[in-house]
């Protein structure tokens, strides 16, 4: 069952079109990995998703009792306010976000368990190093316990620890019923960790599926996946078919 | 939601060590000097005018006005000098010839000659007294003219007799202090409020604005509480500024509390929308340092916040009008000056509320921009 729906999603900035009518679904409980190179719409749709762009075309369905409140958004950015702590962070964007009185104080005691931040949680955050920004970057945006859950490159920058430790918060919020759709660049890890991925390109959806499906379907369309460095045609090749080998900058 | 916007705001001021002493030490220092210059920790409030005295009359009368300078604390008088170009310290009665030179060589800006028939003359025909002036400092002679008429009236009591009654302020300890606390208040409270509002900037490059605009607060409710914040930081620069001037340059803060307090809210409330219109409409935080400062310090020019507009030409203190500044300026000269009630401060909290509303609806116009693309 899709506990959130993409359908036509088209939207141009000036004579950029930055989505062309991008359709996907999200699975309840599943981790569906968004992949594209720079500049293939992959932070234009999270950002649609979570209503900071109006589409100029196509619908979002989120299937929820709470409608938006249900989303919970990871932007990009260390989007946290670096002079107020941990603790007062998360307290600040649960407040935002609805959550009030013991059930925040309750929240806010789970975030700093969950990110491993409980012994800093009284230190400010400009002070940390950028795996734990990055942990309390995501636990700011689930304070709620949303039902779906926006992730847009959570692991960038940060080193092998950290990522390891992101993926393991991240396990745990599917464990409690959440959806997540992640952006990322890192191909092994969305292999590695994905059920589905969805490959974007020049504001399309270019394949989709799990990495077997997505392999099959580039071979039976006579296309020829160029490197292979591993016996099995892996998810790096398949993307690089997929979007081609030049740099986007 | 706003409660929680304005705790970030006071977190964050609070663990700031520099924009703390930008918004509280910097503002108290100019002020201070200010006050040291100008305000004279209550003697007089200008340096007391050099001016030479030629009494060839020798007449009692002449004599009686000579004495009578000589007493003017407006007045340094000086009777004996030096030869010309002479390198010794023996001083010579001043006459005529010298007091020519000493005016000449800039010694002294303004000669007074009380001429030989002075006395006789006096009350009887027009007693003429001369004056030798420099050109180069014009109000040095007007100011001693002033002073000889009122030395006249004063101190030659067969002619008139002049009682002087101050009709305001008679309870200011200080006046120039209150209105450079005031002035210098204003000036800074709008540079606080341009950079406090500038922290939009910020939360926009950092990501913190575009994730507070995900949530339930809005991007009215966003502007309402950094307006919320700049307003009662603002109130709270304000107060410290004249709490230090009633501490260390005896401003009499204490009597004229509720005026003050009125003043204060309102212009805090009016400067922090004029630094939110200054945020929105910048893309950078340099764009709004640069734009900021230049608007800021134009408007304090004119407005009167560096130099009282009462002391400007006609034309230049209805110019000043069209500012923030002039407005803000008026309501805390009433109120210390004038022991105006909080009645008759209407003009001027009507035209700062005017001011306030149409930067606040500017900038909500402006902020569009961050909304939903």
């Amino acid at each position: 069952m899709n506990v959130l729906s993409v359908e036509g999603a088209t939207k141009s900035f000036g004579s950029v079109h930055a989505l062309s009518g991008v359709s996907l679904e999200l699975r309840r409980g599943e981790l569906l990995g968004l992949l594209g190179p720079n500049g293939a719409g992959k932070t234009t749709l999270v950002r649609a998703l979570a209503g900071r762009v109006r589409l100029d075309r196509g619908t979002v369905r989120i299937q929820a009792a709470r409608g938006r409140d249900a989303l919970g958004v990871v932007p990009q950015e260390i989007a946290v306010y670096p002079l107020l702590t941990a603790r007062e962070n998360l307290e600040a964007f649960g407040s935002l976000q609805g959550v009030r009185g013991k059930e925040l104080e309750e929240r806010v005691a789970w975030a700093l368990e969950w990110t491993g931040l409980g012994e800093r949680g009284r230190e400010p955050v400009r002070r940390f190093s950028g795996g734990m920004k990055r942990r309390l970057n995501i636990a700011c945006g689930v304070l709620h316990r949303p039902e779906v859950v926006l992730l847009d490159e959570p692991t960038v920058g940060v080193d092998p620890q950290s990522r390891e430790r992101i993926y393991t918060m991240l396990d745990g919020l599917r464990r409690e019923g959440a959806s997540l759709l992640l952006t990322t660049h890192h191909l092994e890890e969305a292999e590695a960790r994905c059920e589905r991925i969805v490959i974007m390109d020049h504001g399309k959806v270019v394949a989709t599926g799990t990495v077997p499906e997505m392999v099959s379907q580039v071979e039976a369309s006579g296309g020829k996946i160029e490197v292979i460095e591993i016996r099995r045609p892996s998810l790096h090749s398949v993307f690089l078919h997929l979007t081609g080998r030049e740099l986007r900058e | 939601m706003i409660g929680t916007l304005l705790r970030i705001g006071f977190i964050s001021l609070r663990r700031d060590r520099v924009a703390q002493a930008m918004t509280f030490i910097l503002p108290i220092a100019f002020f201070s000097i200010f006050a040291l210059v100008f305000g004279n920790q209550g003697r007089d409030a200008m340096s007391r005018v050099p001016v030479a005295v030629v009494d060839e009359d020798q007449s009692e009368i002449s004599g009686k006005l000579a004495a009578a300078l000589a007493r003017d604390s407006a007045l340094r008088v000086v009777v004996r000098a030096r030869r010309a170009g002479a390198r010794d310290t023996v001083r010579f009665a001043v006459d005529r010839a010298r007091a020519q030179a000493l005016v000449r060589d800039g010694d002294v800006p303004v000669a007074v000659i009380l001429p030989q028939g002075f006395g006789s003359r006096f009350g009887v025909a027009p007693a003429e007294v001369e004056i030798l002036t420099d050109p180069s400092d014009p109000i040095a002679s007007q100011v001693v003219a002033g002073l000889l008429q009122r030395a006249m009236f004063r101190d030659l009591p067969s002619l008139m007799s002049v009682k002087a009654t101050p009709v305001v302020g008679h309870k200011r300890a200080n006046g120039l202090v209150a209105f450079y606390a005031a002035g210098i208040a204003v000036m800074f409270l709008l540079f606080s409020a341009s950079s406090a509002g500038g922290s939009l900037l910020e939360e926009m490059e950092s990501g913190t604005l575009e994730r507070v605009l995900g949530t339930r607060v809005g991007m009215t409710g966003l502007l309402i509480g950094k307006w919320l914040f700049v307003t009662l930081m603002g109130m709270l620069q304000i107060t410290v500024m004249f709490v230090w001037g009633m501490l260390v340059f005896k401003l009499d803060l204490l009597s004229h509390l509720p005026g003050f307090f009125v003043m204060t809210a309102i212009t805090a409330a009016s400067a922090a929308g004029f630094g939110l219109v200054f945020a929105t409409a910048c893309r950078t935080r340099a764009q709004l340092s640069s734009i900021a400062t230049i608007v800021i310090l134009c408007s304090s020019a004119v407005g009167g916040s560096m130099f009282p507009r009462f002391l400007m030409s006609e034309g230049m203190q209805k110019l000043g009008l069209v500012t923030f500044n002039a407005w803000a300026l008026d309501g805390y000269i009433k109120v210390f000056w004038r022991d105006a009630r909080i009645v008759e401060l209407l003009p001027q909290i009507g035209m700062l509320i005017a001011f306030g509303t149409v930067f606040l609806i500017t900038a909500r116009l402006l902020a569009r921009r961050w909304e939903a693309a």
